[in-house]
């Protein structure tokens, strides 16, 4: 794909804001499950707390540079695709364990299904961004 | 929460997410447009704070739980000041497609908050 440096550039923004908000949603949700109804569904709001920090760590991997960042924005967004497969099966294999909401349940349903999309879209973006990084000086 | 307010801030939010898309496919910076509609959302989260905190006195509480709902409400209200400060570091048109996003999570983020404070069940 032919995209101009300033257009991965662009997209590489937008893609760290929404990677901040889903790690707001993420973590504020878990963190109000944890507090209100761990009893609940103990399983499945360790691994919604979990997804929380990872989305954190994704985003913060995003926007920091250099090759170090990279991998670790390379293992994060990985871990969180195969989170929300994981889970996303899990919760309609066996419901009683992990059919609570969460942000990775149902294949990230509750979110509009923008967990699922955004690892896909995380990885494309880090495959087309070390193939345009010698043009983008910033 | 006041019903209609809620609806109105919906509206305006998403709004606010069409002419912020509209401009960076014009390939515009942030504008007084889309930074003032992105005020304006911020502003109503914080009317909608006041509201929250004082309806309970006057007998109109949340059916469902309200720190579950402060926390939408707190989180919300932190997105819109954060993306204007982030389009006015950054004015290229890349800035309007946050502010977009930014506004359309705002939408469906006092959705959440509508439906847990009038239909959810603790």
């Amino acid at each position: 794909m032919a995209l101009k440096p300033e257009t991965v550039t662009g997209l590489g923004r937008v893609l760290v804001v929404v990677y901040a908000i889903l790690a707001l949603a993420a973590t504020a949700r878990s963190v109000y499950q944890i507090i209100a109804k761990f009893d609940e569904a103990p399983l499945a709001y360790s691994l919604s707390a979990l997804a929380g920090v990872v989305y954190i760590v994704a985003t913060a991997a995003l926007v920091s540079k250099g090759e170090a960042a990279r991998r670790v924005a390379k293992a994060a967004i990985s871990f969180e695709l195969v989170g929300v497969l994981g889970v996303g099966t899990l919760s309609l294999v066996v419901p009683s364990l992990f059919a609570h909401n969460s942000v990775w349940s149902y294949f990230g349903m509750g979110y509009l299904f923008i967990p699922l999309l955004l690892p896909i879209l995380g990885l494309l973006w880090l495959s087309l961004d070390s193939r345009g990084r010698a043009g983008v000086s910033e | 929460m006041i019903e209609w307010f809620a609806w109105v801030q919906i509206v305006v939010a998403l709004i606010s997410a069409v002419v912020c898309i509209v401009q960076f496919a014009r390939k515009t910076g942030p504008n007084d447009i889309t930074l003032g509609l992105t005020i304006l959302i911020g502003i109503g989260l914080i009317v909608q704070i006041i509201i929250a905190a004082i309806a309970p006195a006057f007998g109109n509480t949340a059916t469902g739980d309200p720190l579950e709902f402060w926390m939408y409400l707190i989180s919300a209200a932190l997105l819109p000041f954060a993306a204007a400060f982030w389009a006015l570091v950054d004015r290229g048109r890349w800035s309007n497609l946050v502010l977009s996003v930014v506004a359309l999570s705002v939408a469906v983020m006092v959705y959440r908050m509508l439906f847990i404070w009038t239909i959810q069940v603790a």
